[in-house]
């Protein structure tokens, strides 16, 4: 399984904010796409998600794993936003997501466990503490099976330990034959290779 | 599928769901008409059915701005877009729709007779009206989903989706009343025009999904 894009050039608002990327990312391996804001990681990781078009240029999962048939099918995406229901207890939330996005190796107490969230999961996620509400969002990728991550700051709001928690899941992931593309500003202690897009004006 | 009936079905129920505006919303058109029109009974008798219905339209339209909104406000939206593989999107819309339904505007038909009491209807008058509304709010929510879709990214879209839907509503609005007169004054059918109400509902719930799908799908930025 390999992640390959071509010529990829990202438009927000009509201008042009990138253009002529290439990448490479093979099975195990994670990418980090660096840059200033306003540079485009988070509209670049939008376009893998394919939830933006790109203005030009291909990215296409080769090879992937039979499950998945598109790319977007095979991809967990972790934006800025943590995606659950402030009213709904944590437990509630990822039981959804679980039964939507398909129910994966790790089932709900373990990803809880992996986070430490386990003894608050009753609680409405609304009542989280911002790290908290991360590490949830975490758990999320955690209970469906996806080969490719797509985290977007994963590290936001994270404290020191949780932070070296996420460590390992990522490595984790990547053992497993997974692949991570990250847009950071700060290391996330993985050996990658590092897509830095341009200054912006 | 049924996660996200359920799901749905809860944030609608519990607190901020907007359930219980809606009622009261309707309670309150309801109950101020007989002031507006003054108290003459025969009058209220034969307007009930009409307004009865302009009511559970108005109260409708009143949380149908949301239907997306939230989901696109914590990120939901962006997965459940994601998801198309598994779901097809024009699917999930669609159960959007009936959690909606079930949860905002069944507690209206519900309560509709009611308020059709206030309106002193007879009960053969009000048992039509619950059942012509029974079958055709749901084609206001399906209506509603694609003016929703289409205001998403808009920040108060609140009043466009209104704006945008009402129009297109007026055809269930007119079957909708005049099945329920047909059902009490003699000469009018009643079969005919519910007939062609269970037909919109029929035909906006294949519709209306895939417009609001394809609206949703060019909305994320």
């Amino acid at each position: 399984m390999r992640l390959v894009g071509e010529n990829v050039g990202g438009e927000r608002g009509g201008e042009r904010i990138f253009s002529r990327l290439g990448f490479t990312v093979s099975a195990g391996n994670a990418l980090l796409v660096t840059g200033p804001n306003g540079a485009g990681k988070s509209t670049l990781l939008r376009i893998i998600a394919g939830l933006l078009v790109q203005a030009e240029g291909t990215i296409r999962l080769e090879t992937p794993p039979t499950t998945f048939e598109t790319l977007a099918a095979a991809t967990h995406y972790l934006g800025h936003l943590n995606a659950m229901k402030p009213v709904l207890s944590l437990d509630e939330n990822l039981r959804f997501w679980r039964s939507f996005n398909g129910t994966g190796r790790c089932s709900i107490d373990e990803a809880l466990e992996l986070v430490n969230l386990a003894v608050i999961r009753h609680l409405p996620f609304g009542y989280l503490s911002t790290g908290q509400k991360r590490r949830a969002a975490i758990a999320r990728l955690l209970i469906s099976d996806r080969p490719l991550w797509l985290l977007d700051e994963p590290t936001a709001g994270l404290d020191k330990t949780s932070e070296t928690q996420f460590t390992g899941l990522m490595q984790k992931h990547l053992a497993g034959g997974g692949i991570i593309v990250a847009a950071t500003h700060l290391p996330l202690g993985l050996a990658a290779m590092e897509l830095s897009l341009g200054t912006s004006a | 599928m049924g996660a996200l009936f359920i799901r749905d079905i809860r944030l609608g129920l519990r607190a901020g769901g907007g359930m219980l505006i809606g009622i009261l919303f309707f309670l309150t058109i309801i109950a101020v008409i007989p002031f507006g029109v003054g108290p003459d009974l025969k009058l209220l008798a034969r307007i009930g059915p009409a307004m009865l219905w302009i009511g559970a339209l108005l109260a409708t339209l009143l949380g149908l701005d949301r239907l997306f909104q939230v989901d696109r406000d914590d990120g939901s939206l962006d997965l459940l877009i994601m998801g198309e593989e598994r779901h097809m999107l024009a699917l999930t819309v669609l159960i959007k729709c009936l959690a909606h339904w079930t949860a905002s505007v069944l507690p209206l038909v519900v309560a509709s007779p009611l308020l059709g009491l206030f309106m002193n209807m007879e009960p053969q008058a009000i048992g039509a009206t619950t059942l012509t509304m029974l079958v055709g709010t749901p084609a206001i929510t399906l209506i509603g989903a694609v003016g929703a879709a289409v205001a998403v990214s808009l920040p108060r879209g609140g009043l466009l989706v209104s704006v945008i839907i009402l129009p297109l509503t007026i055809p269930v609005l007119i079957f909708g009343v005049s099945a329920s007169y047909g059902a009490i004054e003699d000469p009018a059918p009643f079969l005919a025009p519910f007939l062609i109400l269970a037909a919109i509902t029929l035909f906006f719930a294949v519709l209306g999904p895939f417009a609001a799908a394809a609206a949703l799908k060019s909305s994320t930025d």
